[in-house]
């Protein structure tokens, strides 16, 4: 029973990075109709933003957060300007393709000039352990869940409250009535590429500070992983996309505990295939796949 | 100019008269490169991505599905062929036909689930299935020695020769190209390919008119990994040793990258695709670190300027997949 809750802890902490990841996915997607596979970089360099922050001010934790936000977010508007806008409403191979162009010219630039080896933090924060009950937890994880948590009730909030939270969802239900109605599209669809971008930057300084390591390759797989519970959820649907993350955290760290750890990579996919045969629009979507 | 006005004329001419110019072209090509290793290798990945490239073409450009894990079945060909000869000692021919029958059985059993999804839902599952047999791949390790790879496949041996030769290969590869050619123009030009074409332009059209679209998306997808598993079969007898790491992502999105470049629709824009993006990289060695990034960067400025491909027609490029909202109209570019 100790062991499940604390793999239950473990899960949770990874499930809330995916979390954010698959959020920016899903805003996307819900308001462009469109799929990134840029998302992935965004992450990388958001999380290298992040690094350099916490070498120049050690165990700064919250600047960090706030620059890997800051420097996702324009990053995002840079992916969104050069392989989506030219490309609204095309086809789905197209965008695809754009955004995969641009992230082989992120990733490789991002080799080119930190380098291709895996680097941590010199002198990280000193871990300390709360328990709660059998349960022990790191400060480094609470930090990871109470930010994504924040995270999300902000984006919440936002999106339900805000004038621009008003017009991305005028959008997502049409696009041409919403420009009709006089609501700029343009940039308020490129606003939502940054935040979906910038919450991908905060995922990527917290998992890379949770693991104490940063690559320039670290976006390919995460960026993979969290469009599974991206879709595992619903494409376009918020909750939809947090509860995919979570799910997708919890089956990984509860294979490798129970199961074997060699198949903690695959397991999310067996789930994305299992529930695109018996449910495609995912566990909280609403469009139709077929 | 020169090319398109060359192209041009090429087109006028009955497709059996350009295959013809084509195999002319590249057998000079062996001919004059024949002792060069290092550039009939680039030619022997040329044909293969090529046959990769044309392949995919019947699923994504003239079905009009999107698939997005053509590397599996590649994968699975040379995983196939090269276990076969290891541990059953099967002749060539033997292996490299399994390896395309192996690969199809494996489409066909992807495309259950996938040709009754649409547009990036299909794509996604593709895409699932291309990762969890790369990562089967990886953790079966009693029957692929997982990470370590397959060392010491023989060497492709045709009519009790075996195949050593860079040159050798190449032409191996150019008639294994030429076959994937010629079978898929085959079924273009029949019945199979109208029913597939019509599918493309209007699916609900098409099941109206009594084409059992659900057969058809399977038989599309199947022959698409034949030939695809047979291209995997010739990369390991060639390469004598494979791993995990050649029938990656990265492989599947060169292969999809290569029918956008070229054209999506068009069988000479496939062949143009492929030979041009397996050229590049190549071309550019000399900017070393920086050739990747000049991949991607004319990967996007090829996307961005002219959609449709090289050879492509502007209407595919719409049409090429399937529209997931219909009532947005296309603006701006595309």
């Amino acid at each position: 029973m100790t062991l499940f809750l604390q793999q239950l802890a473990n899960g949770l902490t990874l499930g809330s990075v995916y979390a954010l990841l698959a959020i920016g996915f899903s805003l996307i997607f819900g308001v462009l109709n469109l799929v990134t596979f840029a998302h992935g970089e965004v992450y990388m360099i958001g999380a290298f933003a992040g690094f350099f922050t916490l070498q120049l001010f050690p165990g700064n934790i919250i600047l960090a957060v706030g620059v890997g936000f800051g420097v996702a977010f324009l990053m995002g508007m840079l992916v969104e300007r050069i392989s989506f806008r030219p490309f609204h409403g095309a086809p789905h191979m197209t965008t695809l393709l754009s955004t995969l162009g641009v992230s082989i010219v992120l990733q490789n630039l991002a080799v080119l000039f930190i380098g291709p080896q895996t680097q941590s933090i010199a002198n990280p924060v000193q871990m300390g352990h709360i328990f709660l009950g059998p349960v022990r937890v790191s400060n480094v994880q609470v930090i990871t869940i109470l930010v994504s948590a924040l995270m999300v009730v902000g984006l919440t909030l936002f999106i339900r409250y805000s004038r621009w939270g008003r017009a991305m969802r005028a959008i997502s239900q049409d696009l041409d009535t919403a420009r009709l109605m006089g609501i700029p599209t343009t940039r308020v669809t490129t606003l939502t590429f940054c935040i979906g971008s910038a919450l991908a930057g905060v995922a990527g300084v917290l998992i890379g500070f949770y693991y104490n390591a940063f690559s320039p390759l670290m976006g390919v797989e995460a960026g993979l992983k969290a469009f599974a519970a991206t879709v595992l959820g619903g494409l376009g649907s918020i909750p939809g996309a947090v509860l995919g993350g979570l799910i997708l955290g919890l089956a990984e760290d509860m294979t490798s505990a129970y199961f074997n750890p060699a198949y903690r990579d695959v397991i999310g996919f067996f789930i994305l295939v299992l529930v695109l045969i018996l449910r495609p629009t995912g566990l909280m979507g609403k469009k139709a796949a077929r | 100019m020169n090319l398109a006005l060359s192209y041009q004329k090429i087109t006028k001419i009955n497709g059996r008269t350009r295959m013809l110019v084509f195999l002319g072209a590249a057998l000079l090509f062996a001919l004059i490169f024949q002792n060069n290793s290092y550039v009939m290798r680039v030619g022997v990945l040329a044909m293969l991505f090529a046959t990769l490239t044309v392949s995919l073409n019947l699923v994504n450009g003239y079905t009009g599905l999107f698939s997005l894990g053509h590397a599996a079945f590649y994968g699975i060909g040379a995983y196939t062929s090269a276990l076969l000869s290891l541990n059953l000692n099967f002749p060539f021919w033997l292996s490299f036909l399994s390896a395309g029958v192996v690969a199809m059985l494996f489409g066909a059993l992807v495309s259950l689930p996938a040709a009754r999804l649409r547009g990036i839902y299909l794509a996604i599952i593709t895409l699932a299935f291309a990762e969890i047999t790369r990562l089967l791949i990886i953790n079966m390790q009693w029957l692929t020695h997982g990470p370590f790879g397959l060392p010491g496949i023989p060497p492709p041996s045709l009519f009790g020769y075996e195949v050593t030769s860079d040159a050798g290969v190449y032409l191996i590869s150019l008639a294994l190209l030429l076959l994937t050619v010629y079978v898929i123009e085959r079924i273009m030009h029949a019945r199979p390919g109208y029913a597939l074409l019509a599918i493309r332009e209007d699916e609900q059209a098409a099941a109206a008119s009594g084409i059992k679209v659900f057969l058809y998306k399977i038989l599309a997808f199947a022959i698409a990994a034949f030939f695809a598993g047979l291209a995997g079969s010739v990369y390991a007898h060639y390469t004598r040793f494979i791993s995990h790491d050649s029938f990656t992502l990265n492989e599947s999105f060169a292969v999809l990258s290569m029918l956008v470049f070229g054209g999506i629709g068009s069988t000479p824009g496939a062949i143009l695709g492929a030979f041009l993006l397996t050229a590049i990289p190549e071309v550019f060695r000399f900017a070393a670190d920086y050739r990747m990034v000049i991949y991607g960067v004319v990967l996007t400025l090829v996307i961005l300027f002219r959609p449709q491909g090289i050879l492509g027609k502007s209407s595919l490029a719409l049409t090429g997949a399937p529209r997931a909202k219909p009532e947005r109209k296309s603006r701006g570019t595309a």
